[in-house]
């Protein structure tokens, strides 16, 4: 827009970039900052600041060493690992079922959704109640079926697993209505075609819908690892990192350490590490995309 | 076309019924169990096999979650709406003002500011919450709701999608504005607002269900009872009823029904916020 010189402009840029500005100066590049000199400080919360003590690497390098960084970098795979393709299936399904009209198709949208407006405290409530070993849904479920299932969240093998399935259920919606929007955008003639060709149902599934999104598909991923990395809210309701320390996650640490220990040098230094994961493990994604995603269509 | 055989119709029609029915199911259970559970007395959520009406309803539970020791469930309720509404405005405000110089006034560099924003978006949550909270600590601000906002003002997002909506925005029907004696403060709230309606409901809806639901944050800043937030509170008596399962699911009924309501009214700019890749709670 073209305003005169002299018309006030400077003066009401200035007002109106303000507020943001301190936001974004204050609460993301300071922190940054902040974060990056006290990661290399001992730093105790219940201690005057001028206590704080310069140690080098030294909090990184008890981090790594230690007997606890393994074992958290090994639930948090476990919990992508089974996360990733649990999601990817659920969510992939109900965007098919989405996208296909029937009757109730709006209330049926509606279903779906309301598990991501839910807050993760509220879900991870009900869903303590519905992994509970004796009175719980999910064990009565697999009880009609003649399967005894385990005591999930008070059990070390299955607590994490009983996270996931909190999870999934909470976020398919979200991602099926991305993966539905990849949907709609295939041309309807490469069904068509395939038809002419006398392609059944799955054979168009594999060969055609899956390709065809797999730049969204690829997204979600990338998305999910960045978020499962950070996974915390179900953790630490559900399990608190327990039964005995099996559900222990990095974002748990972090903010056991800093608010729990009042370590917050140690905590920051966490999180820096946290930090480098993510980029790794999304450089590692875009380096193997080429290898099936297709950005063709 | 090739020719369907009525059989394997009919057994793709019922394949189609049948995953609908699973993911029907797969979602509304665990709800149907939240809100038969919290109707049950304390013996009856311990009654195998599970009976879906109870047998005797109560309202045992919901009683009790508004008469708890230590902390009130209705005062926090308000404390989570009054902070999801002013939360809500800052992240609102504040980020379309800025965004309304980076579509509409720019200045020299406002380009590689705009990046920075951008780019501050990728620096996790996780990062910054230590060092945010230490900072509100040196302001005195911990435990105080103005801290818990200010964060608010950090909206890099919200000014990406504002900025994209407001580039949309034809520029004589400001300059028009602007000969025809209008300020520059008026055009962008009487113009430029308007404009992007869509927008920004979109935004202040994700904006209110993200601070409605957030549960770390005011975990860690508000530390007095009676400032705590409905999220908090239902996290802490998670631990105190711990055999008292239908006091849980009445709160978690109470938790959900608020923000539930405001999803079924407002569908329309929800589901376009994730067309725009935002909400994620």
């Amino acid at each position: 827009m073209y305003v005169p010189r002299n018309a006030g402009k400077r003066r009401a840029v200035t007002l109106f970039l303000l507020p943001s500005l301190i936001g974004i100066a204050g609460f993301c590049l300071l922190p940054i900052l902040g974060s990056a000199l006290f990661s290399v400080m001992d730093y105790d919360l219940l201690m005057p600041m001028d206590a704080m003590r310069f140690v080098g690497l030294g909090n990184f390098v008890k981090i790594l060493t230690g007997s606890e960084f393994p074992r958290v970098l090994l639930h948090t795979c476990t919990y992508l690992a089974l996360y990733l393709p649990l999601i990817l299936v659920c969510s992939v399904g109900e965007a098919l079922v989405l996208n296909r009209t029937f009757r109730g198709h709006g209330l049926f949208r509606t279903i779906c959704y309301t598990p991501v407006i839910t807050s993760w405290v509220a879900a991870a409530v009900v869903w303590q109640w519905v992994l509970s070993g004796k009175y719980g849904l999910m064990n009565q479920i697999l009880a009609h079926l003649g399967i005894t299932g385990p005591s999930w969240l008070n059990s070390g093998d299955w607590a994490m697993p009983g996270v996931v399935i909190a999870a999934v259920w909470k976020d398919t919606g979200y991602y099926a209505l991305m993966v539905l929007a990849a949907l709609k955008s295939i041309d309807v003639t490469c069904y068509e075609a395939a038809d002419m060709d006398g392609a059944g149902s799955v054979k168009k599934l594999t060969a055609i819908t899956l390709p065809l999104i797999s730049p969204t598909l690829f997204l979600l991923i990338v998305i999910n690892v960045i978020y499962g990395l950070q996974v915390f809210d179900s953790v630490l309701i559900m399990t608190n990192g327990g039964p005995g320390g099996a559900t222990t996650v990095f974002l748990e640490r972090i903010y056991k350490y800093a608010f729990r220990q009042y370590k917050m040098g140690l905590a920051s230094a966490y999180s820096w590490i946290l930090f480098v994961l993510i980029l790794l493990f999304t450089f590692l994604q875009f380096r193997l995309q080429g290898k099936w995603v297709n950005y063709d269509a | 076309m090739r020719k369907s055989i009525p059989a394997l119709r009919l057994l793709r029609g019922t394949a189609f019924s049948l995953m609908l029915l699973v993911f029907v199911l797969m979602t509304v259970l665990p709800f149907a169990f939240m809100i038969s559970s919290s109707f049950k007395g304390s013996e009856a959520i311990r009654t195998l096999p599970i009976r879906w009406i109870p047998e005797r309803p109560t309202l045992e539970g919901y009683e009790r979650v508004f008469n708890m020791q230590g902390f009130s469930f209705a005062r926090s309720s308000l404390n989570s709406l009054f902070l999801a509404v002013l939360c809500t405005l800052t992240a609102v405000l504040s980020a379309s003002m800025a965004a309304f110089v980076f579509a509409k006034l720019p200045f020299r560099g406002s380009g590689k500011l705009f990046g920075v924003y951008l780019a501050t978006m990728m620096i996790p949550g996780t990062v910054t919450m230590v060092p945010n909270y230490i900072i509100l600590r040196i302001l005195g601000l911990l435990d105080t709701y103005t801290g818990l906002i200010l964060p608010s003002l950090a909206n890099a997002f919200g000014v990406f999608l504002m900025r994209q909506s407001m580039m949309g925005v034809s520029d004589a029907y400001l300059e028009s504005a602007y000969l025809d004696g209008a300020s520059l403060y008026r055009i962008f709230f009487r113009i430029v607002l308007p404009m992007v309606r869509p927008t920004l409901a979109t935004m202040i809806l994700l904006s209110f269900m993200g601070s409605w639901n957030s549960y770390l944050w005011p975990l860690i800043v508000l530390t007095s009872g009676d400032k705590q937030t409905l999220q908090v509170v239902l996290g802490n008596m998670n631990g105190m009823y711990k055999n008292n399962e239908h006091v849980l699911m009445a709160g978690a009924v109470l938790t959900i029904l608020p923000i539930l309501a405001v999803y079924l009214v407002s569908q329309r700019f929800v589901d376009q916020g994730i067309s725009l890749g935002g909400l994620k709670t």
